[in-house]
């Protein structure tokens, strides 16, 4: 199933892409280099979401407690023991996953809204405990100015170390949404009775997909402590998880690079727009009703429907 | 393989089967006949577990299956052909055959070659995604997928509906071949052409009550009740 993903194709524009990244940081201001980690982040928080909403087709509300406990586990760690940085690093993605499969294990015996509604109230009880525990996670105020080892400090090293772990994520995600286990989850999505049917056992495949989706959600954890320096509750809070719900629709849930695209849209809106008014979630909510009527498929699944991509890569095979 | 024993089967509130029996033998293709709506696909979901029934027994393969999982029948040789060919859309024909995949015991009957064979119209689409299938490509796509799970006894729910009559005729062959390659058949039709020529026994149901069983040139012979309860 994972054959040709890499195609020569789409070799030529990754690597442009690739290139015009790295060479970035030399010829543009801080500030834009800033913007861009903060993309980097938030892109790999909601293709991590993505992983479960458009493709496994689970309502998980409430992805955004998982970036918390990652962010919250590396500055813990960082600030709070003496172990090496790395640890904290590492410890951070299998925390958050270890809490995806303990929440997991109640939703996945739900389906759709009720799936969504369990998630929100047993994610607020975790954003309840690091806005209330002032002293282990410093409540409403957060945890700042956590140490960071001098390489990836600065706005450059964050960027590139986010573009790093982006690209590693990116490759991850992406061989698991085209190995027998993605074309699983997405058959789950369209249709659960009918995967049980053929010998599926799909509460445990969206429990899998929930702790692999809540892993890459830590690992943003930590690449938001390297841009930010701090972390604060509002990370955890369920309007939070909403905003990364809208990146994916707004990018097209169904694609599998769409919710990047999504999250960079949302992004720049919130920097410039937000620069003329402190409304420019009006502008959001009007380019998303817009976008119900004319792109249901999101930005880039509209691109792939007009374009074709897939449709004629898949009949390019046939002729062959 | 099969026996189920009185089973009542309700959707929600509403109850749909009434106390029905069914026998399927090892090796045999049984076929269930009734008009629209009589409830033929019931008692399959049923067996399937898709819902489970309230009262009475489900045997197979001479165990009670009471409270299985509908992926633990699967993987214990039941395979279920759904009526409106629901395919995996967003999947290519490959994916949604490799997806199925399952070893049943240590045998493995079918593979996607084997049933690239049996159907060699899906080998030429391989890549083509399903949702773009035509409505017989459909058909066999799902048939072929319940074919990969290995089973020993396939649940086959109006395979023929809405299908052009040349390709009902290459699916009424293909199904006839089921018998040789040892697997048995439950096929629930309102096509009474094709249940006929396909199968050994026969049951007739109505409202959800068994009204008929015998086999099948007794079915054949008995214009009475064919005319009271299959013609529309």
């Amino acid at each position: 199933m994972s054959k040709g993903i890499f195609s020569l194709k789409s070799f030529g524009p990754i690597a442009a892409l690739l290139i015009a990244l790295v060479i970035l940081p030399s010829i543009i201001p801080r500030f834009y280099i800033y913007i861009l980690a903060v993309i980097f982040v938030t892109a790999l928080l909601a293709m991590s979401l993505n992983m479960v909403v458009g493709h496994g087709g689970l309502f998980q509300f409430h992805h955004g407690a998982f970036y918390g406990v990652g962010a919250y586990t590396v500055a813990l760690m960082l600030t709070k023991t003496s172990l090496p940085v790395w640890v904290g690093f590492v410890a951070a993605p299998f925390v958050a996953a270890f809490v995806g499969l303990l929440i997991g294990l109640f939703c996945v015996r739900l389906t759709r809204l009720y799936f969504g509604m369990l998630q929100i109230s047993l994610g607020s009880l975790i954003w309840a405990i690091a806005f209330r525990w002032y002293s282990f996670t410093g409540g409403d105020d957060g945890i700042h100015g956590i140490p960071l080892p001098s390489l990836i400090s600065s706005t450059t090293g964050a960027y590139y170390f986010g573009l790093i772990l982006l690209i590693i994520s990116l490759i991850v995600m992406f061989l698991i949404f085209k190995s027998p286990f993605g074309a699983t989850l997405q058959a789950i999505r369209d249709n659960p009775e009918r995967c049980e049917a053929i010998g599926i056992n799909v509460r445990r495949h969206q429990l899998i997909a929930i702790v692999i989706a809540t892993f890459f959600a830590g690992i943003a954890g930590v690449l938001f402590v390297v841009v930010e320096g701090s972390v604060f509750p509002d990370l955890l809070f369920w309007v939070f998880s909403l905003e990364i719900f809208v990146m994916c629709l707004l990018g097209g849930w169904f694609t599998f690079a769409g919710p990047i695209l999504g999250a960079a849209i949302m992004i720049s809106l919130r920097t410039f727009a937000g620069i003329y008014t402190e409304y420019w979630t009006m502008i959001l909510g009007i380019m998303l009703i817009l976008l119900i009527f004319f792109l249901p498929e999101g930005v880039w699944g509209y691109l792939v429907e007009k374009f074709g991509f897939q449709r004629k890569k898949s009949l390019e095979k046939e002729r062959q | 393989m099969l026996e189920v024993e009185g089973i009542h089967t309700y959707y929600g509130l509403s109850h749909i089967l009434f106390g029905v029996s069914l026998n399927v033998p090892k090796g045999k293709i049984v076929c269930l006949l009734g008009r629209n709506g009589a409830a033929k696909s019931t008692p399959m979901r049923s067996i399937m577990g898709l819902p489970p029934p309230k009262q009475g027994t489900i045997r197979f393969k001479g165990k009670t299956i009471k409270g299985k999982k509908p992926y633990q029948l699967a993987r214990q040789g039941m395979g279920y052909v759904p009526d409106n060919r629901r395919v995996f859309a967003d999947l290519t024909v490959g994916d949604n055959l490799e997806i199925s995949e399952r070893k049943v015991g240590a045998a493995q009957t079918w593979t996607k070659e084997s049933v690239y064979d049996f159907f060699p119209a899906l080998g030429h689409i391989d890549s083509r995604k399903a949702g773009f299938l035509s409505g017989g490509e459909q058909q066999m796509l799902t048939i072929a997928r319940a074919l990969m799970t290995n089973p020993e006894f396939l649940l086959l729910d109006e395979p023929t509906e809405g299908l052009a009559p040349l390709i009902v005729e290459v699916l009424e062959k293909q199904i006839s071949k089921f018998r040789d390659k040892g697997l048995t058949v439950l096929l629930a039709e309102q096509n009474q052409k094709v249940a006929l020529g396909l199968s050994d026994e026969g049951y007739v149901i109505d409202n959800g009550v068994i009204r008929y069983h015998g086999t099948i040139e007794d079915l054949r012979e008995n214009e009475e009740v064919r005319k009271k309860y299959l013609l529309v």
